[in-house]
């Protein structure tokens, strides 16, 4: 039992990020929170042998989208799956520069920093990098996490409770022009512009504040 | 790394200019540091007095309102939509927002770092240029008075390539050249020459040109005997040929044909006499090609025997206006020989209508333009607006004076009119009785019209004010200028009333959409640009002018002379003149494209580029206007 007990050493992308998401301080002031809006593009929807071909990211800070601050990391793959190349167009050996999957992960956790991360249906996403952490022998992501789906529901109105809003619905309902979709920074940009949008409406009643968006979060509390 | 985000903003940014006019690398990084942002309607992007921020802004989505505040009153100054760019200047001038900026709808913004933006000014002259353009237009806002003159240190590089003119007008060349192989004899080559109606073969060799054979050759060299017609080519031929490559001008062919001393130039694909012959070109082609330059149509003019052959060549004329625009020709250039042309072809129909009459005139006349060609802006074909004034004789005389110059007038306009210069339709003509008077009559009249100044005359005598003579006795000319300018000296109220009835049509705030964005917020999608823009420039120019006694017509003339006798304001009329070149070149353009006069903008054809060209004209029409609403106290006009 005593080994249960010793500290484990972790690699130091991963110490590193652990302290810089429980030790920073932007937290308590919304203009100071750099968020990263971010989609990945998977081979498929299995968490266990699905893998990760590209996240695109972009992040947003004080009601801004800052195109300086994206990232756009493909991944090597060793698992391939025919069907969804339709969707995403990413083939096994196209002309993107690819990185392992144990570089690509680095990167974005590296590029992520103490953001706090913005998507649509984040469980999936966030599920698919918990995946590959677990693969490199370390823990799930430490970043708090944001969605637009429930912060839809928040907004609307009416009774939402059951329905799920697909990302084209809330383009409608939010007015987001769609182009580049099924590309991770495509669907990054595009979460991003709703999250603006989001936020200026959430401010209408209330103001700004993490953690009442946090609480929008009801089916994924972390 | 791939940015697929900023390769869409790229995609965006390079159909709006000035974007469309930088390199693609620095488009490309100007694309991967652009900040997103989006308001919701009626919030306030900007407020004026703010401290400028760090970028400026152009509209990806939705459209932006541009305000005001004078004496707590809010000014609504332009709404702008996708693809304008607006906060620009106070970060070039390092100076606080003017202007205040706040969402008309909800809208999305790129902001574009001004500290990248910098070096792209400095670096591409075109885009200073289009920034120049949009300035310029109106530098003389009451709040930067300060910034006189120059916005950027490279502007007298600009204008001194807008004031120089060389023949760039490129060559027209024989691309089927004929030719034969060194090994031809003289005899069959003079054989191809002669059957193909030319006077130099070139020699080939695997199509690269190595000699040329001219009649000269066959004269000095065959035809002396020192060689005969069983002789190869290449022992006669002239060796090396002198070439040029493709994109030869008039200019550089003259100059290499004098230096090389030779009537014909071979023109090869890279220039050289090592690649293949493309074409020739001889000094025959370089004179038919000047067939169109100003002198020669001036030289055709003066030999013209009827009114048909100078509708021919009026229609010369306006195919050359249309290659100088297509060149980007300088306006002013461009309306300076057009007018020549026109006086030209006035001055040979008075000419052949004298003949025609078989006598020589009673007394000493001069014939006036009036109007546009008076102030010699004519570029389109348009009404013919003319007088005649001759000088004072006895009474007894009157009458048999009159209806001479009355007969020689009948025939000038009808001759005109042949050229193409239709009849005016208010009759303001010279073979009008009215307008067909002596020295004394015009006197009178013009002081009737200056001291009895109601709004119908007035409008009616506008175009009396731009008188220039054409033909004829040049003192009469100077009288009449000189009684005119006495008469308004004495009578400065006069001026109040021709600034009223002129200020009546103040220009447009700009576009929107599909529409004209107006003052009083009324929408329109068709645009007279004659009636809106152009003619509150001339009229406020003419007013200045005749204000000051500048003995001048043309309206960038004008307004030159204005900026010298009133240092205070040059910078108000610089960018009244900058505004009436781009105004001028626009209507003209917009006129031979569609075969029209020009007067009419469908607002829907207009690209970005040519919506934000115009619009930059509208802000010194007001300025100017405002200007002359203040000098000649027209609010104290009583109505009549």
């Amino acid at each position: 039992m005593i080994h249960f007990f010793k500290k484990k050493r972790f690699p130091k992308f991963w110490s590193t990020h652990i302290e810089k998401v429980q030790n920073s301080q932007k937290y308590a002031n919304f203009e100071d929170i750099r968020f990263v809006a971010l989609d990945t593009e998977t081979t498929g929807f299995d968490y266990e042998n699905d893998r990760i071909l590209c996240i695109g990211a972009v992040a947003i800070k004080n009601n801004k989208i800052l195109v300086s601050d994206a990232i756009e990391i493909y991944v090597k793959q060793d698992v391939f799956n025919k069907e969804t190349v339709k969707i995403h167009g990413i083939r096994k050996d196209g002309n993107e520069v690819k990185f392992s999957e144990e570089e690509a992960i680095i990167k974005f956790i590296d590029y992520l920093d103490d953001a706090v991360i913005v998507a649509h249906h984040t469980a999936f996403d966030v599920n698919m990098i918990n995946m590959a952490l677990k693969r490199l022998k370390v823990g799930s992501l430490e970043s708090k996490q944001l969605d637009t789906n429930y912060i839809h529901k928040k907004i609307a109105k009416t009774d939402t409770y059951k329905k799920i809003f697909s990302l084209e619905e809330l383009c409608e309902i939010y007015n987001v022009k769609m182009h580049d979709r099924h590309t991770a920074s495509g669907d990054a940009l595009i979460t991003a512009y709703l999250f603006l949008k989001q936020t200026a409406k959430y401010k209408k009643n209330n103001a700004l504040n993490l953690f009442d968006l946090i609480n929008t979060n009801y089916h994924l509390l972390k | 790394m791939k940015n697929t985000i900023s390769e869409r903003i790229f995609d965006f940014l390079k159909n709006y200019p000035p974007f469309n006019l930088i390199s693609n690398a620095t488009l490309m990084e100007v694309s991967q540091n652009v900040e997103i942002q989006y308001v919701e309607k009626d919030q306030i992007i900007f407020s004026q007095n703010d401290s400028p921020h760090e970028h400026f802004y152009i509209i990806y989505q939705g459209s932006v309102r541009l305000y005001r505040f004078v004496e707590n009153e809010k000014l609504m100054l332009d709404i702008c939509d996708e693809g304008d760019l607006f906060g620009l200047r106070p970060l070039i001038m390092k100076e606080n927002y003017v202007m205040g900026a706040s969402a008309n709808e909800e809208t999305i913004l790129y902001g574009i770092p001004i500290a990248l933006f910098h070096d792209i000014v400095l670096n591409y002259p075109k885009v200073s240029q289009f920034l120049i353009a949009s300035f310029a237009t109106n530098t003389r806002e009451p709040f930067s008075e300060k910034h006189k003159g120059k916005l950027f240190a490279n502007v007298s590089a600009i204008q001194k390539i807008e004031n120089s003119f060389s023949e760039i007008q490129s060559a027209n060349y024989n691309k089927n050249p004929i030719t034969c192989s060194p090994e031809t004899t003289v005899q069959t080559a003079c054989i191809i020459m002669t059957k193909n109606i030319i006077n130099s073969i070139i020699v080939t060799e695997n199509d690269i040109p190595i000699g040329i054979i001219t009649d000269k050759d066959i004269k000095t060299k065959i035809g002396t005997g020192l060689y005969k017609i069983t002789h190869k080519v290449s022992e006669i031929m002239n060796s090396p040929v002198v070439t040029f490559h493709q994109n030869i001008s008039v200019a550089e062919a003259q100059i290499k044909l004098l230096k090389h001393k030779v009537s014909h130039l071979c023109i090869t694909k890279d220039g050289t006499n090592k690649t293949e012959l493309v074409g020739i070109l001889t000094q025959q082609d370089l004179i038919l090609t000047q067939g169109n330059s100003p002198s020669l149509l001036i030289k055709e003019i003066k030999n013209a025997k009827d009114a048909e052959t100078l509708k021919h060549i009026r229609t010369k004329a306006s195919e050359l206006t249309k290659g100088y625009l297509e060149q980007e020709i300088p306006i002013y250039f461009v309306t300076k020989v057009i007018s020549e042309i026109n006086t030209a072809i006035t001055k040979k129909a008075i000419r052949l209508s004298v003949s025609e009459i078989g006598k020589e005139p009673p007394t000493k006349f001069s014939w006036l333009a009036l109007g546009s060609q008076g102030r010699k802006e004519q570029l389109l074909m348009t009404d013919q607006d003319n007088a005649l004034v001759f000088e004072n004789v006895a009474p007894a005389e009157y009458n048999r004076v009159k209806n001479y110059f009355l007969q020689l007038a009948e025939k000038v306009t009808e001759k005109l009119h042949i050229v193409g210069f239709d009849y005016c339709p208010a009759n303001i003509m010279a073979s009008n009785p009215k307008w067909c008077i002596s020295l004394e009559e015009w006197e009178q009249q013009f002081e009737e019209w200056i001291t009895d100044p109601i709004p119908e005359k007035i409008l009616l005598s506008i175009i009396f004010f731009d008188f220039e003579l054409i033909y004829g006795d040049e003192s009469l000319y100077n009288k009449m200028a000189e009684s005119v300018f006495k008469t308004i000296e004495k009578n400065q109220i006069f001026l109040g009333f021709l600034g009223k009835v002129t200020l009546d049509n103040p220009p447009p705030l700009g576009f929107f959409k599909q529409f004209l964005v107006e003052d009083n917020g009324e929408n329109k999608d068709s645009f007279d640009i004659k009636s809106r823009a152009i003619r509150p420039l001339v009229d406020a120019a003419r007013i200045l002018s005749l204000h000051h006694n500048l003995r001048v017509n043309n309206t960038i003339s004008r307004y030159e002379k204005l900026m010298e006798v009133e240092p205070q304001n040059s910078d108000l009329f610089e960018s009244c003149a900058n505004a009436f070149k781009i105004l001028l070149q626009f209507r003209t353009s917009q006129g031979l494209a569609n075969n029209d006069s020009g007067k009419f903008v469908e607002i829907n054809n207009l690209n970005k580029a040519d919506r934000l060209k115009l619009k930059s004209c509208f802000k010194p029409i007001k300025n100017v206007q405002e200007t002359i609403k203040l000098r000649f106290k027209t609010s104290q006009i009583p109505h009549i």
